[in-house]
């Protein structure tokens, strides 16, 4: 490899990919070859840097200069000054690094100040596609270790001490998983690796995936040397080309250098791994379904028990864990489950990520130490909520979990205390809303989800949850009746009681949860026929102010339905019964004289 | 397939090359290089100062530029900081002067003072 003075680091996660970032490498390389610059200056590709919204993001080094919102034409310039003359091109650079008198390292500004990363260390930092770059920062060293100097016992023993436990939403610690498989006799054994990552808005193992996959790599081997398995599989979901490209990249390299393989670093231990696609229903991510669609069948769950721990894959003891989970291991490793268990609660153990979307600032990924609390999350990584709007509250655990509302801002973030506010930690996503989110519209949108995404085997589900949607429909156009809220909520606990899978068991959490928080938005949708929030069109009303309209009559001329009368010069009139809510007349009206209400 | 004492050459060589991405603690080289510096020779300065450092596998010397330093008439300024110590300014400086820097500032701890921005008025 050669030496190079200055590395220009160039996000293609999907996020900065899909905004451009390949035609600014390209850029790049042209440039510096215009310059001269080639063999002083490196081009490199990594997985995401986690500030999604500046996109398309490039890191200069040594500087660690923070370009943000990239254009191709601008890399002529950042050549041009930066890497010719030395001259940081401060109009480019992420607004928050720059300073009065000095430019702040990333890891001084908000968003990254109180970021600890773990599963996401060499995201950004190094070129996933080369496995010589994770080698160097200690890559596959957590293996070695493992192979040369510990039993399978000892490992499971870390594991436990370290706390860890599942990133894919239950929380099962993670080496009592691994002891159970341990103790399963029998001639195979599987270790699989869950990336369907179904939450909507969640991508946090994708990007785990894109930018260190050899990490992923490493720990399914650790876990198969633990239980005694010779055999993984990673299931993603087919929507993830990049995350896909990479990881059978990185499989290909790791078994030319013996890493995977019958003989792995000569130690006599053999594991090998394949990529399985997955065709993106929610419902596989669920582990016997998971399990079900790796053996070519319909991706159904089944009750439990057997346990996979017991009888898994084919029949075979299985281990399933969440990428992320897996991120964690090597670290564990190499640092010691002490330095581990040191961060977060009592009982959440290290940190968690957390991809932020919906109506906040920095939409990203942020790992977090847990106990965290949600307002430091929100407001000082987050930056907040745009347009100077009022928080509400944020959906935690996707479709299966809940809201926070503001009252419970302060909240330390682990996994028993989000349970206790009727949410859950879920993967990660995190979806935050503001005053114009209409509540029962949240409700209704994750239970049309799963509405979509119930496999149907079971009756609770397939038939309950359908039923729960009606009425949401119905409240949310405006027919809601006294007694829909009770109905709710018996669904709700019939549905979370007799479910076959945790799909099932969920759906209803986010109804729940909003019930508990916003209960009056509900009442003031089925009582006054309101919605506070101004989104449920069935609910809207538009007028004319009758002292600001002029009498033009455009409104009258948009109006597909024809419900607007009135004459010339004289205020005009907008007929309630026939309006079909379409906001034509309040869009086209020159004098703001139609509200909606 | 790789035995771990190879896995352990490739861990060393790689992180010679791409640890200036990480926080840095070992001696940085800042060679000034506006249009000034680059008018008066300081490209040369840069590339051999990156060529010597590659040359002793110095993994820990970062080599990089800075625009104008503001004293335009003694470039090509070269810039040494190592750790805990105060910063070194030389001026003036050329190829074959480069080379002593490194040889004998950087790598041995000898401020070459002759060429120090003091030793000049
Ligand atoms: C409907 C449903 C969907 C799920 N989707 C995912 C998923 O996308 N990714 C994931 O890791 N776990 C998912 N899970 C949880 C898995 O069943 C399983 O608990 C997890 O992968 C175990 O890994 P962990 O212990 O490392 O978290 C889902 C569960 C249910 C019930």
């Amino acid at each position: 490899m050669e030496m190079y003075r200055s590395h220009v680091m160039i996000c293609k996660g999907t996020g900065c990919n899909s905004a451009g970032s390949e035609r600014i490498a390209q850029n790049f390389e042209a440039e510096l070859k215009k310059h001269g610059l080639e063999n002083e200056v490196v081009v490199e590709r990594t997985g995401c840097f986690g500030l999604c919204a500046l996109g398309p993001i490039v890191i200069i080094y040594p500087e660690a200069s923070f370009y943000s919102q990239v254009k191709p034409e601008d890399v002529e310039e950042i050549v041009k000054e930066h890497l010719l003359k030395g001259r940081v091109v401060k109009r480019l650079l992420y607004a928050e690094t720059v300073a009065e008198d000095k430019i702040k390292s990333i890891n001084e500004v908000d968003f990254y100040k109180k970021q600890v990363r773990v599963a996401l260390r060499n995201c950004g930092v190094i070129n996933p596609e080369n496995i010589d770059e994770y080698i160097a920062f200690d890559g596959y060293k957590a293996i070695e270790k493992v192979l040369t100097t510990m039993t399978p016992a000892e490992v499971i023993d870390v594991v436990k001490r370290s706390g860890l436990r599942g990133r894919g939403g239950g929380g099962f610690p993670t080496g009592l998983k691994w002891e159970f498989a341990s103790k399963s006799v029998n001639d195979k054994k599987y270790v699989l690796c869950n990336a369907d990552e179904g939450d909507p808005g969640a991508f946090m193992d994708r990007s785990v995936l894109e930018g260190d996959p050899h990490a992923i790599i490493e720990a399914m081997t650790i876990a198969a040397y633990a239980i005694g398995a010779d055999q993984g599989y990673v299931y993603c979901r087919a929507e993830y080309p990049i995350a896909v490209k990479r990881l059978t990249i990185a499989i290909n390299q790791a078994r030319e250098y013996g890493l995977l393989g019958d003989n792995i670093l000569g130690t006599g231990f053999k594991f090998d791994m394949e990529v399985r696609l997955g065709a993106g229903a929610f419902v596989c991510g669920e582990e016997t379904a998971l399990i079900a669609s790796i053996e070519g069948e319909r991706g159904m769950p089944r009750p439990r028990p057997p346990f996979p721990a017991v009888k898994g894959l084919f029949g075979k003891p299985t281990i399933l864990n969440n990428v992320e989970t897996y991120a964690n291991i090597p670290q564990i490793f190499l640092n010691g489950p002490e330095w581990f268990a040191s961060m977060g609660t009592e009982k959440s153990k290290g940190t968690k990520v957390f991809a932020l979307g919906g109506k906040i600032n920095n939409t990203g990924l942020v790992e977090i130490p847990m106990g965290t609390t949600m307002r430091e999350v929100i407001f000082e990584i987050g930056g907040g909520i745009p347009n100077g709007k009022k928080y509400k509250a944020a959906q935690t655990g996707g479709p299966s979990g809940g809201c926070i509302p503001a009252e419970h801002l302060d909240v330390e973030i682990d996994y028993d205390n989000l349970i206790a506010l009727g949410s859950m930690m879920g993967s990660g996503g995190l979806i935050v809303m503001d005053e114009d989110n209409c509540m029962v519209d949240i409700a209704r949108y994750f239970l049309d989800f799963t509405v979509d995404e119930s496999c149907g085997k079971c009756t609770p589900c397939r038939e309950g949850t359908k039923r729960m949607l009606e009425i949401l429909d119905k409240i949310t156009e405006g027919k809601g009746e006294k007694g829909d809220i009770e109905m709710l909520e018996t669904l709700a606990h019939t549905i979370k009681n007799a479910s076959l899978c945790g799909l099932g068991q969920t759906a209803p959490n986010p109804v729940l949860s909003t019930l508990t928080y916003f209960r009056d938005e509900y009442e003031a949708h089925i009582k006054d026929k309101k919605c506070p929030a101004g989104v449920c069109q069935g609910l809207a009303k538009y007028f004319v102010i009758e002292e600001k309209c002029k009498g033009c009559g455009i409104c009258a001329k948009q109006c597909p339905v024809s419900c607007i009368s009135g004459k010339p010069k004289t205020p005009y009139v907008i007929d309630s019964a026939k309006c079909v809510k379409c906001g034509v007349c309040l869009e086209k009206c020159p004098f703001k004289a139609i509200v909606k209400q | 397939m790789k035995s771990i004492k190879e896995l352990e050459e490739i861990r060393k060589r790689t992180l010679d090359t791409i640890n200036i991405r990480k926080e840095r603690t070992g001696t940085r080289v800042v060679v000034g290089m506006a249009t000034c510096g680059i008018a008066a020779g300081a490209r040369p300065v840069l590339l051999t100062v990156m060529d010597e450092v590659k040359k002793n596998n110095l993994s820990d010397v970062a080599v990089t530029q800075t625009g104008c330093i503001g004293m335009c008439r003694l470039e090509p300024i070269v810039e040494v900081y190592r750790p805990n110590e105060e910063k070194v300014t030389y001026v003036k400086v050329t190829p074959s002067k480069a080379l002593r820097i490194v040889n004998e500032h950087i790598m041995q701890g000898k401020v070459v003072d002759e060429y120090t921005i003091g030793s000049e008025d």
